[in-house]
């Protein structure tokens, strides 16, 4: 069914107030006669447009700038909620680790990439006891990163994990923060998928006991 | 005298080959770092201090590549045809005096290999043969692309012969003779007395068609990289692709050099400022092939074809009709 009203809702959508100076550019028929054909080339001839050419070129020779980034030497910034290789956070306040070991990021885990086997411990705590991502299978599609309910493990900045094997796995102990850098205090927390927005603590609302 | 006649020739041979081979390479380096700031990118820079060694690094790999010769290719076609475009090259530039005649060591050297008295007839005539790279390498290089290329190049390179021929005719009426160091003594006076002031039709026409006998961006399309992936150049590797490339460079300089012999009074009077000028010119006119490939778009075969026959050569011939009048 051909809905008028939406077909110009949609062919609108980027037209708004705020680009309000958009506006049609003029363009001519093709001329139809010899005439017209012979006048659109003494136009096209005449106007210099090569040199405008020429010139737009050589102004940007001289100007020299150049936008070239020197890739090894320098980088380009990227931005916090960049998805690279995941990285697995510690508390803050007793610099153990985050993870609980709820396996929830393998059951998640679209392209199967996360292996997590876990134990209890002497204390009868349970323990991370093996945790490996293949780097190979890995979309980085940051939904572990989503779904941890610790804020564990997390997206990290690190994108060059090029390899001469397919199959690049990342082990538990590569992703966690070194305990220097914790005791240290520079830890940086995600801000990408599953952190805590700002103003996080404004919204908390008292849990309602009177059910 | 023979002897001695027979040695300066062999030396002067030599030093042409050995420069414009080097130029070659070296004007691939200018290319690649112009087109880059037209650009705004950096062009070669790792390899030695602001890329400059790239050159060598590229002169390294080119010979030391293996050199392929693909099955169903005509063979010994094949294996001439980049030899033929190198060849005709720098057999054009027997006829070009390079600089004024100086004197080393107490003896007169005269910097052209042989001043002959046909010498543009046989400058365009070597050109025209250079033809025959693009054409039997396309041809012999059983591959469907390659042969487009030697079909457009066929087509090019005769229709834009017409164009140089006719365009240069007018300036070799008014000099009266076919010998480039002729023309250059025409125009010694000084900047007055240069034909391009006389002729600027003429200039121009013979300039559009240098750009279609190199196979330059507005008329690249013999070798179109993003169309018919280098033509003609497709199959080849290692150095034999090396010969077409070092050919294709060299052409550029001697028709710079041959634009400037022409029409911008040469090496004027002889003198070192003379010598300069001369060279200034050839580089400028290099660095608008390199400057016209960072600007201008190509132009279709068909394009090409109707800007030859229906657009420059009636120009050229009214041109010759106009300066024939005015001669007589």
């Amino acid at each position: 069914m051909h809905n008028e009203h939406i077909d110009k809702h949609f062919n609108d959508r980027n037209v708004t107030e705020m680009s309000s100076d958009y506006y049609l550019v003029g363009i001519e028929d093709y001329p139809s006669d010899n005439w017209g054909r012979f006048k659109r080339i003494l136009k096209r001839s005449f106007r210099g447009e090569l040199f405008v050419g020429l010139w737009v070129v050589l102004r940007e020779m001289i100007r020299f700038d150049i936008h070239t980034v020197r890739y090894p030497e320098e980088k380009m910034p990227i931005g916090p909620r960049y998805r690279a290789i995941h990285q697995m956070k510690r508390l803050w306040e007793s610099d153990t680790e985050r993870c609980i070991g709820c396996g929830l990021c393998e059951k998640i885990c679209i392209s199967n990439c996360i292996r997590i086997d876990t134990k209890l411990d002497e204390n009868s705590r349970k323990e991370v006891s093996e945790y490996s991502i293949n780097l190979g299978r890995c979309i980085f599609c940051g939904y572990c990163a989503e779904v941890c309910p610790e804020l564990a493990i997390t997206h990290g900045g690190e994108y060059e994990n090029a390899s001469d094997q397919r199959e690049h796995f990342t082990m538990y102990q590569d992703m966690l923060t070194p305990l220097d850098k914790m005791r240290a205090g520079t830890q940086v927390e995600f801000e990408g998928f599953g952190s805590i927005t700002p103003h996080e603590d404004e919204r908390v609302k008292k849990t309602p006991l009177a059910y | 005298m023979e002897m001695a006649y027979l040695i300066e020739t062999v030396i002067k041979i030599v030093v042409v080959l050995l420069i414009f081979s080097a130029l070659a390479g070296i004007g691939t380096y200018f290319e690649r770092k112009v087109l880059a700031f037209m650009q705004r990118r950096l062009g070669p820079v790792n390899v030695g201090p602001f890329g400059l060694l790239q050159v060598a690094a590229d002169g390294i790999k080119l010979f030391t590549k293996e050199d392929i010769v693909p099955t169903n290719v005509v063979g010994a076609v094949f294996k001439i045809a980049p030899v033929i475009t190198a060849a005709t090259a720098f057999m054009a530039a027997a006829a070009i005096p390079f600089l004024p005649s100086f004197t080393l060591f107490g003896y007169e050297v005269h910097p052209i290999v042989a001043d002959i008295n046909i010498g543009i007839l046989y400058i365009l005539g070597i050109m025209g043969v250079g033809l025959y790279g693009p054409l039997l390498g396309g041809m012999a290089s059983a591959n469907k692309f390659s042969l487009i290329s030697a079909a457009r190049g066929a087509a090019v390179f005769i229709s834009y012969e017409v164009i140089t021929g006719l365009s240069i005719l007018a300036p070799i009426m008014m000099v009266g003779s076919l010998s480039l160091i002729d023309f250059n003594e025409y125009q010694a006076g000084g900047f007055s007395d240069w034909i391009v002031w006389s002729q600027p039709v003429a200039f121009i026409l013979f300039w559009i068609a240098a750009f279609a006998e190199t196979g330059r961006t507005p008329f690249h399309l013999i070798a179109n990289d993003h169309e018919i992936i280098d033509g003609f150049g497709t199959e080849y590797s290692g150095m034999r692709w090396g010969l077409f490339f070092i050919g294709e460079y060299a052409n550029m300089f001697f028709i710079s050099f041959v634009i400037s012999l022409i029409f911008l009074g040469g090496y004027g009077d002889g003198s070192l400022l003379g010598a300069l000028g001369l060279l200034g010119k050839v580089a400028f006119f290099f660095f608008f092939f390199l400057w016209t490939r960072a600007a201008w778009p190509d132009v279709r075969p068909d394009q090409l074809m109707w800007l030859c026959w229906k657009v420059l050569m009636p120009i050229a011939v009214l041109n010759i009709l106009i300066t024939a009048i005015v001669m007589m």
